[in-house]
């Protein structure tokens, strides 16, 4: 940690001494910063750009770059056409239903906890277990509880005289709900731990007011909790969204996709094409509509904000 | 939170039931791991029995652990390379957004603000659509399949910035201009008073960004492929496909994966759920 002001105190001119200063500090902040801006450079705002360049052609990286030539929208107009990539944009939307799902039984768990039990730290301990453990551990776990043969899942179901039970993550049908169950039991522990603090943001004495007026647990929930919490469902909300949108681990380690390509989504369609296929262009058209939803997503909550959430 | 809670005055018949409530459903919502747990303790011929037994009756610890420690798979390779991955990333990752968050609060420089909204905005871009260009630099200056390339890549995340600013802004500017006058320069500023001051904040974003990096299944799948490289989360995944058909072996390396970071998220409990719910964030 070197000091390159030592012996500054000396200098007669005090003018110098002030303009000297000032490019000292200037020079201290980027300094400072530059670090972070570099990176920021070099590991995002270049890729951007190339990614909007590459989209805009049919190059592989394998060829190299003299082989690179832009040749306009036809990566667009052929994903327009794309079924399996308008199939995985569909599980994507449908995976939207785990956010405010997984939303509801966050604030439900997070009154019981925060206002009606004993242990509050246990339980936020308890229920944040899945968000800390590897995903690809828990998948395997959920890949053997969902066996369609011998996982206890369907073991109990039979046993309660269940005869056909879904075979789950290896039926179509079951396979992307079953996905949407996983994340919502993974996420829940964030969502609740951030219920929790945002409900340590309202004031106590509305509640006494409310107790004065005799109002029933419901009233004071409907009332005061609910309303007072929307900047935080607001902000889970978003958040959630724009994370469902960017999950791949989960499909990846879980389902690979299937069966028959019932669990793809949009980052899944990137990784196929854009890793396995090798096709780095229009993989990058791809990621060009995956960056515009979450974008789209951002704007959206950017004027939503001043609507919709309530300014306690 | 407690006085909270008894301030609200419920009657401790009710508090009681709804305790009781939560750690059904609390046990409910655990049983994947205790199955885990109990899956690779036992003999593989007994994995499937139903009903379950939660309590394995025939035992099997050492053989099945030993298994996934000492088999082909190199476990402890792949331990290796988790830790120094997730090393490497907190400690680069919290001396840049240390660093930026210093510069964007506590230095005066033309552009400051500009360039905090640039980075700002940054970081509503998702790494998901970047992967196909960053794969391709990455090849073309020689990050591809190395550790460097996947420290960097976390090191370099715009979070930890936007986490420690909070907390940098929060210093009173007299601790710096009063050192100033004693002649101390930006550096042993930063390192000596803010540092210092920040530590609680630094160790929330440090045990955040430890256990994300270890969990980070994604860019070590896309970025590596030499397995030697393998961190423990792709090191599970090839045992798995090796050894699809020991469901017991898998569970125990499961287990393995896990550990770590239960005993790290134990000792760091507060710091996490801190720095959850103080920055709302997610990895």
């Amino acid at each position: 940690m070197a000091t390159p002001q030592t012996g500054q105190a000396r200098t007669p001119n005090p003018q110098a001494t002030r303009k000297s200063r000032r490019l000292r500090e200037i020079a201290a902040g980027y300094v400072f910063i530059g670090p972070m801006l570099l990176g920021v450079i070099v590991f995002t705002l270049v890729p951007l750009i190339m990614l909007f360049v590459f989209s805009l052609t049919d190059w592989s990286f394998l060829t190299g770059y003299d082989k690179l030539h832009l040749s306009g929208f036809g990566n667009f107009a052929r994903l327009l056409r794309d079924p399996e990539f308008g199939e995985s944009l569909l599980h994507n939307l449908i995976m939207l239903l785990a956010v405010p799902i997984g939303m509801a039984a966050a604030l439900l768990l997070a009154v019981l906890i925060s206002e009606r039990a004993y242990g509050s730290s246990f339980f936020k301990v308890i229920f944040f277990m899945p968000q800390i453990s590897s995903i690809a551990a828990v998948a395997f776990v959920w890949q053997v509880l969902f066996h369609p043969s011998y996982g206890p899942v369907n073991g109990f179901l039979s046993a309660v005289g269940v005869h056909e039970p879904p075979k789950w993550l290896a039926d179509p049908q079951y396979a992307l709900p079953s996905v949407m169950l996983l994340m919502i039991w993974i996420d829940l522990g964030v969502s609740l731990i951030i219920y929790i603090a945002g409900m340590k943001n309202i004031p106590r004495d509305l509640y006494e007011a409310a107790d004065i007026d005799g109002a029933s647990a419901r009233v004071k929930f409907f009332r005061i909790t609910f309303p007072l919490l929307t900047p935080t469902s607001f902000f889970l909300l978003i958040t959630g969204l724009i994370a469902n949108f960017k999950s791949f681990a989960i499909i990846k380690v879980l389902t690979d996709g299937g069966p028959a390509h019932s669990t793809s989504v949009i980052v899944y369609d990137i990784y196929q094409q854009g890793f396995v296929n090798l096709k780095t262009g229009y993989a990058s058209a791809m990621s060009v509509v995956l960056f515009v939803i979450i974008l789209a997503i951002t704007i959206l909550q950017w004027a939503g904000q001043r609507k919709w959430v309530h300014q306690g | 939170m407690k006085t909270q809670a008894a301030g609200r005055r419920a009657l401790p018949f009710s508090r009681l039931l709804a305790t009781l409530a939560l750690v059904l459903f609390g046990i409910v919502f655990l049983l994947p791991f205790v199955w885990m747990l109990s899956a690779s303790l036992k003999p593989e011929v007994d994995v499937f029995n139903y009903p379950v037994e939660w309590i394995p009756k025939h035992w099997q610890v050492i053989e099945n652990y030993k298994k996934v420690w000492n088999g082909k798979a190199n476990f402890p390779l792949y331990y290796w390379n988790s830790i120094k991955v997730s090393v490497l990333t907190t400690l680069l990752s919290v001396v840049v957004s240390a660093m930026a968050a210093y510069g964007f609060t506590k230095v005066r420089f033309p552009g400051r603000n500009a360039l905090f909204l640039v980075v700002l905005a940054t970081y509503m871009i998702p790494v998901e659509a970047t992967l196909v260009p960053l794969f391709v630099i990455y090849r073309s200056i020689g990050l591809y399949d190395t550790h460097t390339g996947l420290v960097l890549l976390g090191g370099f995340s715009v979070l930890g910035t936007f986490l420690l600013r909070q907390f940098f802004a929060g210093i009173s500017d007299e601790y710096i201009e009063s050192a100033q006058i004693d002649g101390a320069g930006h550096f042993s500023i930063f390192g000596r008073i803010l540092l210092p001051l920040v530590k609680p904040a630094i160790a929330t974003y440090a045990i955040l960004r430890f256990i994300w990096t270890w969990n980070d299944y994604q860019s070590p799948f896309i970025f590596l492929s030499d397995k030697a490289l393998y961190t423990i989360q792709l090191g599970m995944n090839a045992f798995a496909d090796r050894n699809g058909q020991f469901y017991s072996l898998v569970m125990a390396a499961s287990v393995s994966a896990i550990v770590p970071l239960l005993v790290v998220f134990i000792v760091g409990q507060k710091q996490v759920i801190e720095g959850i719910s103080l920055g709302g964030v997610k990895g």
